[in-house]
């Protein structure tokens, strides 16, 4: 054993540090589509003290660091460019304190989405977080680090604005905490009213500092949840839907979906309308009102709500959805990658006439998958194509087409998100100068040494 | 060429104009009526083209055997006038496009016909059907495709009506019991309407289950429940078989509650009105439908569709009444379905 | 190797480590190791590379394949088709790496004593039936049923005291059973899971010839490994019997009164078996022994029925031990969670569950306050 990797297993313990092939290979890749890199090294640390002494190691010796989730992002972010140290954050996965009245929870940096969610339902059973649809194993941190989106995206912006406070690892080794957290003992806010340093962090893929603490807004939970779907053949009056759906304030989550397969989807444009209520009064006002706002759309033949079978509902209303999932195995290939760019509402029509295109182009299975974001003030329109693993040909038309949904979004005025180190470099290129300036500062000042995921947001 | 046997002057001389006096939705008088609808007969435009939301009754209402919700529905398609949305229209059109993904039972002369309705694949078992199954079809290929008369669509019944008679012949079928109310009314009411042949006898599941609870009639143990009848849409086709309703309910101890809105006064469930016209005219129905249900006492409401029970059935369950399909409630009878099952 | 067809499908989304609802990883590999590797997508991708010839057998290759408790907690909560053939893929690895002859030496010794002893004790056959001695249980001749004990209720301490209390109550019971004794050869399911499956098609139609012979057409079984592959497997070897686990002819013997018990004033839990619940559905017999005995408190852990954790023995690593210890082992996490739910005695219905968790409180030192205990003896306990 060399003497890094002699002096990770002293701190993580021999039996949670590798530099084994197997763990090199599974850890070098995502499920997704980008290529391949091996780590030197695989640790699983359980505490923050023990993270801070792996990046004092690396920064003495110029390793790269790469924070990993559950790796689902499918973008290839915690693929290590540059090898060094993959860090499992998942072994840090307690729950550390719910603040029931204040509707907060403080979870360690690898805590997941399920388990966030069971302990919820069974501890706090009126609270509830903005869980996204990735599988259960997604971890809340690196869903946040993101700027994910989940359930209550369209009420409450971001899964980032639903959080208040964070604890970080500098590439010094300090601990930072960012929000009230850093002069109140409560955790109340992640940064007013204070300067907000959680944009340091946020959305920087691990590039300047390692989440090892989040605490995330709780929402109240109610007793009953519907679902509703409303179809219509033009994807040119969506943005109009949204609009008045959006106005009532009386949903939940809105997805909309378009697929051609199976035949219950094919041609049309499908709202998903989420409704919670924990009277059946409260509910039926909802559904009603969402009903009513859309009612100009039914009178012109516009669209309408369909009839949801009764065994499509409970599949929609899981959370997370494992339908979700499910689409990686469409080629019974187990694969599936799609770019989703934040972008106006206003360009779903085009989004939509878009991955038919590339779809026929490149001969590939897709779902146009959407979500609102806020009350319409944007959407992230995801160009899902599902692919078979074993088949390189059609993982590479698959690659080509994601290639131009990246040219695509960015000349319609979309925003990638959770890029690849592709469109990475892309947003570089097209950013204002200025804000490409500040983005340099805090790369600099904060990985001087260039070790926290290195490849990703190269600025410098 | 498949066209509707309909008469003009069978309208023109009507002493009644029930089709349309008798519609709950419109209200209108003789007069009235008999002229909309010759006008409707001529190819003329008429508010009913516009106003009527596909109950069916008038099928029923009309004793003279001359089609008024074909005809309207012809003309609709005619003028492209649509009753649903486009989106809800095309994708029932796609839902019932057959797929090659169709199930066949033991299948003998005598089969029992599931449709396109996947709960029979689970509900139809028991000492009731042993005689036939496992002797089944099931599939869009056997889909009868009347619904589309909702959809102001006839076309896509004359392309595959056809068909799917054709389909069944060529098992060898000589009888069909019919699981979906909507199935039977397609071979023996909408099929004769159009002129199609159907070379294969056809029997309504509520003759069939009559006979053999008599068959079985030592094992039946009267139910003593109240319960409330929910008439589908398309028993205004198959109306020479509503009386297997109270026959049957007698048979297995059920009192079926007298109330406003049943037999020719039935309301349909609404749920194709929520996708057609929106919440107001749908909650309005349901509502009404299931009040009326409370009001008088009823424990049950038995389904003979399992869509109506799609669209209902939780609501009524919410009112405290148990929805239950005949198929359950017969079941429960002879002591094959404790109570929870059946709801 | 087989399925190699499928290992590609795998979308590593890791819904096959937790359990339904997502409470607590349920993967005992994964919960022990954590490492991605050693879960089951970590298992199904370094299958696909090794098969691709992208990675080499290693021991950490074998470790990662022979540490599998084969539990099927991925089998019930993959969300995709071919989720049922997932124990089955990890198998069919583990036969090529036994044909290829690199496999761990505990997997081999483990083999090697089977082969030449017809048990993984090394002991002689002779001593197979001895369990038996002082109980009321009778060698098989024309009974209705073959109690078959297996090789860990005939050799473990541990697992005769439960194969003594098991017979006894069934002859209490009036069941008309037999025991096969010193001509009893091993099941072959555990030689199966470790990727033997030449030696066990040989132990398995040597067992059906010997079941013939004799004219046994039913079979008690103590143990749930052995009604497993009884059901499962020997059919496909033309080896049809009528087969249920002990559990399953006591319920309604028990809950009938037919065996009348005496008030037992205790907190129970129950600890469902991989092998006879998620694997054969069995969730509800050993439930109402324990519900039928007057005074018990039944409590549930959170984690029970298809969503239990496994003890960690199966798979073969009850005889091999490549699972491990420690303090994140599966045995030692479940029998504290059996302690959470303020239980004196942890049911079990399995032998194997039984000396694993039986070792697993001992080195927890939780002796004074928590008991494993096999249903049936919390039965014979309370006989009147």
């Amino acid at each position: 054993m060399d003497d890094i990797a002699h002096s990770l297993a002293m701190i993580v313990g021999e039996a949670y540090f590798s530099n084994q092939p197997e763990e090199a290979y599974f850890y070098a890749r995502d499920p997704g589509l980008m290529p391949p890199h091996k780590p030197d090294y695989v640790v699983i640390p359980k505490c923050v003290e023990e993270i801070q002494e792996i990046v004092r190691l690396a920064g003495r010796e110029m390793i790269p660091l790469v924070p990993m989730g559950a790796g689902l992002a499918l973008t290839g972010l915690m693929i290590p460019l540059k090898g060094g140290i993959v860090i499992d954050m998942k072994r840090m996965n307690r729950i550390l304190k719910v603040n029931e009245k204040a509707r907060h929870v403080i979870v360690e940096g690898g805590t997941s989405q399920g388990l966030l969610k069971a302990y919820l339902e069974k501890n706090c059973p009126r609270l509830r977080h903005s869980i996204p649809d990735s599988p259960a194993a997604a971890t809340i941190a690196a869903n946040v680090m993101i700027h994910g989106q989940g359930r209550l995206t369209q009420q409450y912006g971001f899964n980032s604005d639903m959080i208040s406070g964070l604890e970080v690892v500098l590439a010094s080794g300090e601990v930072c905490k960012i929000g009230s957290c850093a002069v109140s003992p409560d955790w109340f806010s992640k940064g007013a009213p204070l300067p907000d340093l959680s944009g340091l962090f946020l959305g920087w893929f691990g590039a300047t500092g390692i989440i090892t603490k989040v605490a995330v807004k709780l929402y109240p939970r109610k007793k009953m949840r519907d679902v509703e779907i409303f179809i219509t053949d033009r994807e040119d009056l969506v943005p109009d839907m949204i609009y008045e759906l959006t106005h009532t304030e009386m949903v939940e989550d809105i997805n909309i979906f378009a697929q051609p397969k199976p035949m219950i989807f094919k041609d049309n444009h499908h709202i998903a309308i989420f409704i919670t209520g924990d009277t059946d009064e409260e509910l039926e006002f909802k559904r009603k009102m969402t009903w009513n706002s859309l009612d100009r759309f039914i009178k012109s033949k516009d669209g309408g709500f369909m009839g949801v079978p009764p065994v499509m509902k409970p599949t929609l209303l899981e959370m997370p959805q494992r339908s979700v999932s499910r689409f990686a195995d469409v080629k019974k290939g187990g694969g599936f990658e799609y770019s989703g760019p934040i972008i106006m509402v206003e360009k779903y029509p085009e989004c939509a006439r878009k991955i038919v295109e590339l779809a026929e182009k490149y001969d590939l299975g897709y779902s146009g998958m959407a979500r609102i974001i806020g009350r319409g003030h944007a959407m992230m329109y995801g160009f899902a194509f599902t692919f078979n693993r074993a088949d390189p040909d059609m993982m590479d038309r698959t690659r080509k087409a994601l290639r131009e949904v990246s040219e695509f979004a960015l000349e319609t005025g979309g925003v990638f998100w959770k890029a690849t180190v592709d469109e990475q470099q892309m947003a570089i290129e097209k950013m204002d100068p200025n804000t490409l300036g500040i983005m340099k500062m805090i790369k600099e000042n904060l990985d001087p040494n260039g070790i926290m995921n290195p490849g990703n947001w190269e600025v410098i | 060429m498949i066209a509707l046997k309909y008469d003009e002057n069978l309208c023109k001389t009507c002493p009644t104009g029930d089709c349309l006096v008798k519609c709950q939705y419109l209200d209108v008088e003789k007069k009235t009526a008999v002229a909309e609808m010759v006008k409707i007969g001529q190819g003329e435009d008429s508010f009913v083209l516009k106003e009527c939301v596909t109950c069916y009754a008038c099928e029923e209402y009309c004793k003279r055997g001359n089609h008024p919700f074909y005809l309207i529905t012809e003309r609709r398609e005619e003028k492209g006038i649509l009753t649903s949305p486009r989106a809800i229209t095309q994708q029932w059109i796609h839902i019932g496009e057959p797929q090659g993904k169709y199930r066949l039972g033991d299948v003998k002369e005598r089969v029992l016909s599931f449709g396109f309705m996947p709960e029979f694949l689970q509900w139809v078992k028991g000492k009731l059907f042993e005689d036939v199954m496992p002797s089944f079809i099931f599939g869009q290929e056997f889909f009868c495709n009347v619904v589309y008369i909702h959809f102001a669509n006839t076309s896509i019944i004359k392309e595959r009506l056809p068909k799917i008679v054709d389909n069944i012949r060529k098992l060898g079928v000589k009888e069909v019991i019919f699981i979906h109310d909507e199935c039977y009314a397609a071979f023996t009411h909408l099929a004769p309407a159009y002129g199609i042949e159907v070379p294969f006898k056809s029997v309504h599941y509520f003759e069939y289950l009559y006979n053999r609870l008599k068959e079985l009639k030592d094992s039946i143990n009267p139910l003593n429940i109240r319960a409330a009848y929910q008439r589908p849409c398309s028993s205004r086709l198959s109306s020479d078989q509503h009386h297997f309703v109270a026959d049957i309910m007698k048979l297995i101890g059920v009192d079926l509650v007298e109330r406003e809105y049943q037999g020719e006064n039935a309301l349909c469930c609404g749920g194709i009105y929520a996708m057609a016209f929106g919440y107001d005219l749908a909650h309005d129905v349901q509502k009404r439908n299931i009040d009326d249900m409370v009001e008088h006492g009823a424990q049950y409401c038995v389904f003979n569709c399992p869509a109506c029970q799609s669209a209902i059935g939780h609501k009524v369950a919410k009112k405290g009444i148990t929805p239950i399909h005949l198929i359950h409630l017969c079941r429960m009878a002879i002591g094959e379905m404790g109570e929870q099952e059946g709801g | 190797m087989k399925y190699a067809d499928i290992v590609h499908r795998c979308f590593r989304c890791g819904y096959c480590k937790f359990t339904g609802d997502y409470t607590d990883f349920n993967c005992p590999t994964y919960r022990k190791f954590r490492f991605e590797t050693y879960s089951p997508g970590g298992r199904m991708w370094l299958i696909r590379a090794w098969l691709n010839d992208e990675i080499k057998n290693s021991d950490r290759f074998q470790e990662i394949l022979f540490s599998c408790a084969t539990c099927a907690n991925c089998v019930e909560h993959c969300v995709f088709t071919f989720s049922e053939d997932l124990v089955n893929i990890f198998i069919s690895a583990r036969e090529e790496m036994v044909n290829d002859g690199i496999i761990p030496p505990p997997v081999r010794d483990f083999l090697k004593n089977i082969n030449i002893n017809g048990n993984p004790y090394k002991e002689p056959a002779s001593e197979r039936g001895k369990w038996a001695a002082g109980t009321s249980v009778e060698p098989y001749k024309d009974q209705e049923y073959l109690f078959y004990i297996g090789c860990v209720g005939s050799y473990d301490e541990r697992g005769k005291k439960i194969a003594r209390a098991v017979g006894n109550l069934l002859v209490k019971a009036g069941v008309s059973i037999g025991i096969l004794g010193d001509r009893e050869t091993c099941d072959g399911n555990e030689v199966r899971t470790i990727g033997e499956a030449g030696l066990f098609q040989f132990l398995a139609e040597q067992n059906i010839a010997l079941f013939r012979d004799l004219g046994i057409k039913k079979i008690i079984t103590l143990d749930p490994h052995s009604f497993n592959t009884f059901k499962k497997d020997y059919p496909a070897l033309a080896g049809v019997f009528d087969v249920c686990h002990y559990t399953q002819i006591l319920a309604p013997l028990i809950q009938s009164g037919k065996i009348p018990l005496k008030e037992f004033h205790e907190k129970i839990t129950y600890h469902d078996p991989c092998y006879l619940g998620r694997h054969n559905g069995e969730y509800i017999a050993p439930r109402n022994i324990l519900k039928a005995i007057p005074g018990v408190e039944f409590v549930e852990m959170d984690r029970n029925r298809e969503n239990s954790f496994c003890c960690g023995g199966g798979g073969g690593n009850f005889f091999t031990d490549i699972l491990g210890g420690g303090e994140d082992s599966p045995g030692r996490i479940r029998v504290r969670e059996a302690l959470d739910t303020g239980a004196g005695i942890m049911a079990v219905a399995c032998p194997q569950c039984a000396k694993m968790l039986d070792d697993a409180v001992k080195i927890e030192q939780l002796d004074d306050r928590l008991k494993v205990m096999d249903v049936a003896e919390i039965a014979v306990n309370c006989l009147s």
